[in-house]
């Protein structure tokens, strides 16, 4: 009885006064549905943008020319052109014997210049990089082929195009074995890249950009010697530390540094990105939650107002209650129990609300060709559940007190 | 002789109201045997209802003693006298008290929710109650659905539910047309003739005269203490005239 009767009771008051219950429980129903949104979409987005870091592969090493501090940003990113970085490094680290935890590798230099084909002109990207492509970038050819390790150093006017080009350049036409001209020089369409959608950091233009071998565009397009970056995979993501080290000491050795501090490279990795992602979304998580936990806060002194009202408009009741035998202990139960019902009943509508509308949005979003997953953590539907008992609990705690001590004779005598 | 059901020895009530002190109730003495059908009568503001409400442990006295079967209900705490109501006191009340919304037999059923004892009928004690008021056939009615006089026959039921000791009604009669009002008196007179020990508190000398005792009261003070020589009997009565 002590459970069951006062749900009865307060569902009974609930519905007595349907429009009262409503705003009394809507304060309770806006805070859940927040926490519950809060929560997915901040798993959604931190899911969405770890899958994008990893769709380039958590294995990946990158180096930068130039030294810099492990948590700042590398010093090619200020603009400074730093020509430390060669192919023969590329080289260097792509042999076992150096680093043996290497599965591939590749070098990049890139560029902008415009490309003509059939009186098309385009401006586009490019990028001179070497065979190991593919593999470092978790990506494939569509149709044709990527450029072989030859064809990284012998010049080759070869061009591997990414999927949009094929619209935007080739009029629709199959590109393979076109020609067309980059910077005026002629090159052939040998393979189209697999389309990728916008993507995290340095690839965001894949299918926009056209690839062509590295000695080629440094030579041909860039006159220049040195490599923008190297990238490297890691055959398994546990040795990257051991990995990263042998890296410098090979680099180290080749440029004849001594002192580790006089580094005329950076070397750094995705796992460390994807952990800044993650740790910058959560901050953002928690403060949404934080707000979230302020409008249930809000709502809880509705429940409060409302409680204490009810104590007020029942006092007879109380009165009656307590002469046929209720205790203290009784009245406070049935009043607390009232409290934490209406709490709870606006916490499973705010979860049924929040779930809708957190479903809502990952639909649009993947409307909106975003690979938003739709999540829902147990997690965040037991904290809403239990958030609003507890919420019932305090708040409904001073009124439940109140009508205990209320004493049954002037609860009687009360007009 | 048997132990009197209640016994009160120089019971006071003082009110205290902004300092000011009002003396509702100036040692009263008297007791009341098992069975017995008392009216305690006077005119409003002359203590009858404070008197009931401490005899009905509603509240309780400034000073005196009060033993209930005897024992001296002064020492007990709150809730101990939550359960001597609950097991041994039955109330009526003039404006019945019904919880709104809430059917019949719920109403009448209330009071065993509060009897922690295991063990019990509900439905059997809860319909037998309605039966000796003749309200069975209303049993899922809404309280607000009944007229005033079914209203007052099933608050005597809730009183019945628990067969208590003593059932105290508080001008049962007052908010009642004189039909109603004498169905009501019938079924106090039977529930007496069937054992039950009735208190009725009311300022009307007609309802009293169908008690078997009168206790008059007046400035918080009891002036007489008189059996009832020419008591009415409901059934015999037309519930028109007066």
């Amino acid at each position: 009885m002590i459970f069951l009767s006062p749900i009865k009771i307060s569902l009974k008051y609930l519905l007595a006064a349907k429009f009262r219950s409503f705003l009394t429980i809507l304060g309770i129903v806006i805070g859940v549905a927040s926490v519950i949104i809060i929560m997915s979409i901040g798993q959604s987005a931190q899911a969405l943008i770890l899958d994008q870091i990893s769709g380039i592969g958590s294995n990946l090493i990158g180096i930068m020319p130039g030294a810099s501090d492990e948590k700042g940003p590398p010093a090619t990113a200020m603009g400074m052109v730093i020509k430390t970085l060669k192919y023969d490094d590329l080289e260097a680290l792509r042999e076992k014997n150096n680093v043996p935890g290497i599965s591939s590798g590749a070098g990049y230099v890139t560029g902008t210049d415009s490309a003509t084909y059939k009186g098309n002109d385009l401006t586009v990207s490019f990028m001179g990089t070497t065979a190991g492509y593919l593999d470092v970038e978790n990506t494939e050819v569509e149709s044709g082929r990527f450029f072989t390790e030859d064809e990284e150093s012998n010049f080759s006017r070869t061009a591997v195009i990414g999927k949009k080009l094929t619209d935007d350049l080739f009029y629709g036409d199959d590109p393979i074995e076109k020609t067309f001209k980059l910077k005026d020089q002629n090159f052939t369409v040998i393979g189209v890249l697999k389309e990728r959608g916008s993507s995290g950091f340095g690839t965001s233009s894949q299918d926009n950009t056209i690839f062509i071998p590295l000695k080629t565009a440094q030579k041909l397009l860039l006159g220049i010697d040195y490599l923008g970056y190297i990238r490297l995979k890691a055959e398994n993501a546990g040795d990257i530390p051991s990995v990263m080290e042998d890296i410098k000491i090979t680099l180290r050795e080749r440029h004849n540094i001594d002192d580790p501090s006089e580094d005329d490279f950076s070397v750094r990795n995705q796992a460390s990105a994807m952990e800044m992602v993650k740790n910058v979304t959560d901050i953002l998580r928690y403060f949404l939650l934080a707000i979230g936990a302020i409008s249930l806060i809000v709502g809880g002194v509705g429940i409060m107002n409302i409680m204490l009202i009810a104590v007020n408009q029942r006092i007879r009741e109380v009165g009656l209650r307590k002469a046929v035998g209720a205790k203290n202990y009784d009245v406070q139960i049935q009043f607390l129990m009232e409290a934490i019902c209406v709490s709870l009943l606006g916490g499973i509508l705010g979860i049924i609300i929040g779930i809708v509308i957190s479903f809502l949005i990952a639909v649009a979003a993947q409307a909106l060709r975003y690979s938003w997953p739709f999540l829902i953590s147990w997690q965040s539907i037991i904290i809403a559940t239990l958030a609003s008992i507890i919420i019932g609990i305090i708040f409904g705690l001073y009124p439940a007190i109140k009508a205990a001590k209320i004493s049954p004779m002037e609860a009687l005598r009360y007009e | 002789m048997s132990i009197p059901i209640i016994q009160v020895k120089n019971l006071c009530k003082t009110y205290e109201n902004e300092d000011v002190k009002t003396k509702a109730l100036r040692n009263a003495n008297f007791s009341v045997e098992k069975g017995e059908f008392v009216s305690i009568m006077g005119p409003s503001g002359s203590g009858k209802s404070t008197l009931m409400q401490i005899l009905g442990m509603l509240d309780r006295s400034s000073d005196g003693e009060y033993f209930f079967e005897g024992k001296n209900i002064l020492k007990f705490s709150d809730d101990e006298l939550a359960e001597i109501r609950n097991q041994k006191i039955g109330f009526v009340f003039q404006s019945f008290n019904l919880l709104p919304r809430t059917s019949v037999f719920e109403n009448v059923e209330l009071p065993l929710l509060y009897d922690k004892t295991p063990d019990k009928n509900n439905k059997k004690k809860a319909m037998d109650a309605l039966h000796a008021v003749g309200m069975e056939h209303r049993k899922d009615y809404l309280s607000n659905q009944l007229s005033g006089g079914e209203k007052q026959r099933v608050a005597i039921a809730r009183a019945l539910v628990n067969n208590p000791e003593v059932i105290f009604a508080d001008e049962p009669t007052g908010n009642l047309d004189s039909r109603s009002g004498l169905q009501v008196i019938k079924i106090l007179q039977k529930l007496n003739n069937d054992g039950h020990t009735i208190i009725l508190v009311t300022h009307e000398t007609y309802t009293a005269e169908h008690a078997k005792r009168v206790i008059y009261m007046k400035d918080g003070e009891i002036v007489a203490d008189d059996l009832v020589r020419n008591r009415r009997m409901a059934e015999n009565e037309n519930g028109f005239l007066k």
